[in-house]
């Protein structure tokens, strides 16, 4: 046979340079995802930040445009990582496209990490709309050590809400995951106080959410920008790698579970 | 050198059901293979082994001697399966592109999207195509790595009359290129003009593996059906039919010969009518071969 070709395989690099332009390519074409995820937040510092931008937080020299600017990135980025992973694994497992691609020489590294290159880059995204937008229109000013520590800590921080998405992509169906995201994400958006400072919020809230995942991410945020914080900024970090490895392992059960019942 | 496809005594249970009981075949490099059966056969089992995307309970599958799980293995293969779909938001070329990045020596892209018959719709996004289209797409899928072997499960599942022909043919000439073809069908018009051999699966067993003159032989090959009140098993006696079935006044009955099946019918006196022959499709042949495998006459 002529036409026999020797056993190699495809280089790799090609592969997710293609892998992640089709991942985002998937992304951006619905805007039910790209249009909120780079709007929304926007929208919401428009409304509750800009009125009062000028305002200093009590007993600090923090102005409320900062902080709520920290508040929006940490919001944004953990909705990119949550609803780019959660949405789009449920949904190819609808479509059994995953079943198509284990049967392709694709290694799962590849598919992977092309996906958090993707949503990584749609983060960024959001931060390159939400930061001018609170430049200009809030006229916050921070120092450039205060905007690139900001950027690189909702960026870094994020990630145990990557593990949070794709668990919530294997466990829910194509049809409930967004349902389900917005059940637990804007609540605890809320309870963490993402939208309104954590002393407004009703005291059997309070209580709860310095144990929330998003609350600690907030932190990161707000200490970036100067703002006051409960505790030390390790310990953030500390309860964040807590949570991602306990997200991480609830999607590595979820993914195991999936492929007991698909692929045995 | 390894053959391009093996299963050695491969068993599989899902839960209480065995779905394959043992089932053993080799694919040759060069070969054009149709695996024929009726619904629940096992079919797919058998490909999805072959393919890595299930594990056998007990026995072998192996692609090229490697497991099929290899990537290298997989680098030399093709695969379009059924109801699996794609991504709706991205181009047909991109999409194209993207599978070729997973291969060492893909076809080119304009190349795989003409064996396909989707030159016009190139551009378009892949939720915009018909079924018919989309089933197409996923053939230039299959085919745009360059492999070996190009694995088919039911490829004209869904699809008229016209679409099938031009599936097959395009299916041919890739088989043409002297690659390996290994597809699923319960047509056998469709195994007879591809395949050079044909391994006919029923219930996890092979019960034939032979080139298709040889299978077809041994399946009545029309189907009949009239009504007759007066239609009593004596009348039937000594017809080379098989698989009899009546409700009420209705008699459907398979044979190879309905012409001399009638005449002695009307030569019987028996009272015909809403007569109706027709293609039987292997499945109601295999159905009825399994069933009353003592009635079978030829």
């Amino acid at each position: 046979m002529s036409a026999v070709t020797a056993p190699v395989r495809a280089p790799m690099g090609p592969m997710l340079v293609r892998q992640t332009s089709a991942e985002f390519l998937k992304l951006w074409r619905v805007p039910a995802f790209s249009a909120t995820s780079l709007l929304l937040p926007i929208v919401f510092y428009a409304f509750i930040g800009i009125g009062q931008a000028n305002e200093t937080l009590p007993g600090t020299h923090v102005k409320f445009g900062a902080y709520f600017l920290a508040s929006m990135a940490v919001y944004s980025v953990a909705n990119v990582m949550i609803f780019s992973f959660g949405i789009s694994v449920a949904t190819e497992r609808g479509m059994k496209t995953d079943l198509l691609m284990r049967a392709t020489p694709l290694p799962p590294l590849v598919y992977l990490l092309s996906r958090c290159i993707t949503a990584i880059v749609f983060a960024a995204l959001t931060l390159a709309v939400l930061f001018p937008f609170a430049y200009i229109a809030g006229g916050v000013r921070l120092e450039a050590e205060q905007w690139f520590t900001l950027a690189y800590r909702v960026l870094l921080g994020s990630v145990p809400f990557i593990a949070l998405g794709f668990a919530i992509g294997y466990l829910s169906g194509p049809n409930s995951a967004v349902a389900v995201i917005n059940l637990i994400y804007l609540p605890t958006a809320f309870a963490s106080g993402l939208f309104f400072p954590k002393q407004l919020l009703p005291e059997i809230i309070q209580n709860i959410s310095p144990y929330l995942p998003l609350y600690r991410f907030g932190q990161l945020g707000w200490d970036a920008v100067g703002a006051p914080t409960s505790e030390s900024v390790t310990t953030d970090w500390l309860y964040l790698a807590g949570y991602g490895i306990a997200f991480f392992a609830i999607a590595i059960w979820a993914y195991r579970r999936e492929e007991s019942r698909k692929f045995s | 050198m390894a053959p391009a496809a093996q299963l050695v005594d491969a068993t599989k249970k899902y839960g209480s059901v065995e779905a394959l009981k043992g089932v053993s075949f080799e694919i040759e490099l060069g070969d054009v293979v149709a695996m024929l059966g009726p619904n629940g056969a096992g079919k797919t089992t058998a490909i999805s082994l072959l393919l890595g995307l299930r594990k056998p309970t007990s026995g072998k599958a192996l692609l090229f001697g490697l497991e099929p799980t290899n990537l290298l293995a997989r680098s030399r293969v093709g695969v379009m399966l059924q109801e699996s779909g794609v991504p709706g938001m991205l181009k047909v070329s991109e999409i194209v592109d993207l599978f070729r990045s997973y291969y060492p020596v893909p076809l080119p892209r304009d190349r795989a999207i003409a064996m396909a018959g989707l030159e016009e719709k190139a551009g378009s996004l892949v939720k915009e195509l018909s079924g018919g289209q989309r089933q197409r797409l996923y053939f230039a899928l299959a085919v745009c790595g360059n492999p070996d072997v190009l694995f088919l499960d039911e490829p004209t599942v869904g699809m008229d009359v016209e679409g099938r022909r031009s599936f097959i043919e395009r299916i041919a000439e890739f088989a043409k290129l002297g690659r390996t073809v290994v597809l699923t069908t319960h047509y056998l018009e469709e195994a007879d003009q591809l395949a050079k051999r044909v391994i006919v699966i029923d219930r996890g067993l092979v019960i034939a593996d032979a080139p298709p003159a040889e299978i077809k032989s041994k399946v009545a090959g029309k189907r009949v059906r009239f009504n007759a009140p007066t239609l009593d098993q004596k009348d039937l006696e000594g017809l080379p039919v098989s698989a009899v079935t009546s409700r009420d006044h209705g008699v459907q009955l398979l044979t190879n010969q309905p012409e001399a099946v009638l005449r002695e019918l009307f030569r019987r006196g028996v009272d015909i009518s809403e007569l109706e022959v027709s293609g039987a499709d292997l499945e109601d042949a295999f159905i009825a071969l399994t069933t009353h495998p003592a009635k079978a006459t030829q």
